[in-house]
């Protein structure tokens, strides 16, 4: 089913430049397999918030100043007297926390049907980049409103890197460009937060590269093995993606008109003050489990080591997990442990969220510990005794057993 | 017309030093273009103009506290009270985390003046907080005595004591 165009023009253009043919690949005839649920959606929506976020992004650095003095104004300035300002901001704000949303369940769709497995290592290696570029990209765009939440965000998280022996102060001097986070912070920030969105684009083109070249996994877990396992992107994920956005989008403009401010912080929308800090910080909710973890450890190296320790496992995941069964349905095993550690991860976001005071801090850091125990002894263990149930002989027969036992219950 | 090159007994020719001697060159010329983007970052000379503050004592009463700035950063100027002096030299040295005597902390023991800038992640403490009197950092829960030493929690060490002197009885100059 190779691309052979009819127009004139597109033959003439496809000659010089396959570029038709290849998206023609990427987004037409890709063999998809047939058996996608809604858990694989979640990819083509991240890709979707990528691209909102960058027009609002675009259009609001318009009307944006990144100046001491002048950013919360301008920021003010946006909500009150830009045209539609208010809409593309708190669009901007929410998009970020959308965004986080739909690559976290992307995360934990990839852990519960094992994606990270050969021959998807460095696939799932790419999406890890793309979700830490997110982080960066979310945490300067959150400095630069230069509210009370900006700033002490700011300054908590670069101090993080004064934990490092010996050259931690000059870095952190290095990254402040001055003795504090100031005006040359801000600026830098803002540059940044324009860079690395596009950075992201690079690196999510890369992550579909690896992904049409091994295949998209499946809830099955087996390999596409020949024509009756697949059917074309185009039409029946490009429409069933579609109606997936459909739904989000509902989700999206419930958050943007009815409560654009539930997922965000008061404290920022008071200018910041370098002298005082707020009684309570806290980093937006997509960061608070990691923000959990760094403060289980009465100890700053070992909290900032630990945090950052966090991601860097996920790397070793396609190693770490010993088991040669992707999908979690054919491991009984795996699939409670996998459902404990989603668990601990929503106890991590709610006791990031808490004081530093007890029970929190015994709470998070028993969390803490499960959270490596999973990934770095249950999994590799799970993997060498579990016994896993009888795989389908193909995808395509596990649909029809499937649809076979559902005529079977309708016409009891 | 063939030319040769000279092949050594080793095995080595001339050329493979053209190319190291050619890699090496280029090397040190890339790493020479890129250290003013690096060096960029770093605080620039109008930054580093604003290298000391100069703060008048004699508003302050005993028992309280003022916050000046330097180099952005809060200063915690406190004037002490005499039992906040006898608590910061009352103390075990060995048992601290940081180990510091109260004299090496202050010129004048009645005079504490430090930076406000916890150790742990750069909040600022509040005063007269905390298990020990001292100030207490709201943001990961660090205790710090009247001596402004850390006695509990995750900061690893004592609230930095910025290099001052005083100009006059009643005039400090910091930095």
């Amino acid at each position: 089913m190779s691309f052979e165009p009819k127009n004139p023009m597109v033959k003439w253009v496809e000659a010089r430049l396959p570029i038709t043919g290849m998206l023609h690949h990427a987004l037409y005839e890709y063999p998809t397999p047939k058996n996608l649920s809604y858990w694989w959606t979640f990819g083509s929506l991240a890709g979707f918030m990528l691209v909102v976020q960058l027009i609002t992004g675009i259009v609001l650095s318009m009307h944006y100043t990144a100046h001491v003095d002048l950013a919360f104004d301008s920021v003010e300035h946006i909500m009150r007297d830009v045209n539609y300002g208010w809409l593309l901001r708190y669009m901007h704000a929410n998009g970020a926390s959308m965004f986080f949303i739909v690559v976290y369940l992307h995360i934990f769709r990839g852990l519960y049907y094992g994606s990270y497995k050969a021959p998807r290592e460095l696939l799932w290696w790419l999406g890890l980049v793309i979700f830490l570029l997110m982080m960066a990209t979310a945490f300067m765009g959150y400095v630069l409103p230069w509210g009370q939440m900006s700033f002490w965000g700011a300054t908590v998280i670069t101090n993080l890197f004064g934990a490092i022996p010996v050259v931690g102060d000059t870095i952190v001097t290095w990254l402040w460009g001055g003795f504090s986070v100031d005006n040359p912070t801000l600026n830098r920030f803002f540059s940044l937060h324009y860079l690395l969105p596009f950075v992201i684009v690079g690196v999510v083109i890369l992550h579909i590269w690896s992904l049409h070249t091994s295949g998209s996994n499946n809830p099955t877990g087996i390999e596409i093995k020949d024509k009756q396992d697949s059917i074309p992107f185009h039409p029946y994920y490009t429409v069933k993606d579609l109606f997936g956005l459909a739904l989000f989008l509902i989700l999206f403009s419930a958050f943007l008109f009815y409560a654009p401010n539930w997922m965000g912080h008061p404290d920022n929308y008071i200018p910041a003050n370098p002298l005082v800090t707020p009684a309570h910080i806290v980093p937006e909710w997509y960061f608070l489990p990691f923000y959990a973890i760094l403060r289980a450890v009465p100890d700053k190296l070992g909290g900032v080591m630990l945090m950052f320790g966090a991601i860097a496992v996920l790397f070793a995941l396609p190693w770490l997990d010993k088991s040669r069964i992707r999908s979690a349905r054919f491991r009984p095993v795996y699939k409670q442990l996998f459902w404990i550690f989603l668990l601990d991860c929503v106890i991590l976001t709610y006791i990031g969220g808490q004081p530093a005071e007890e029970p929190f801090i015994l709470i998070g850091r028993i969390a803490t510990g499960y959270y490596f125990a999973h990934i770095l002894i249950l999994l590799p263990l799970v993997g060498m005794f579990e016994k896993p149930k009888p795989l389908p002989a193909s995808i395509s027969a596990d649909v029809l057993s499937k649809k076979s036992s559902d005529e079977e219950a309708s016409n009891a | 017309m063939t030319t040769t090159t000279p092949i050594e007994e080793d095995g080595v020719k001339r050329r493979d030093f053209l190319y190291i001697a050619a890699g090496g060159v280029g090397a040190v010329g890339t790493a020479f273009a890129i250290w003013p983007f690096v060096a960029q970052m770093n605080p620039s000379a109008d930054v580093l103009a604003l290298s000391s503050t100069e703060v008048e004592l004699d508003a302050i009463e005993e028992g309280s506290e003022i916050t000046a700035v330097w180099q952005g950063k809060p200063v915690f100027i406190r004037h002490r009270t005499k039992a906040e002096i006898a608590a910061a030299e009352d103390v075990d040295i060995a048992t601290l985390p940081d180990p510091q005597a109260d004299a090496d902390r202050v010129e004048n023991p009645e005079w504490l003046i430090m930076v406000g800038v916890c150790t742990h992640l750069g909040c600022v403490p509040l005063k007269e907080a905390g298990d020990y009197n001292g100030w207490f950092c709201p943001c990961h829960g660090s205790h710090y005595d009247t001596s402004g030493r850390i006695r509990k929690g995750p900061a690893p060490a004592n609230l930095v004591v910025p290099p001052y002197e005083f100009l006059s009885e009643t005039t400090v100059k910091i930095g």
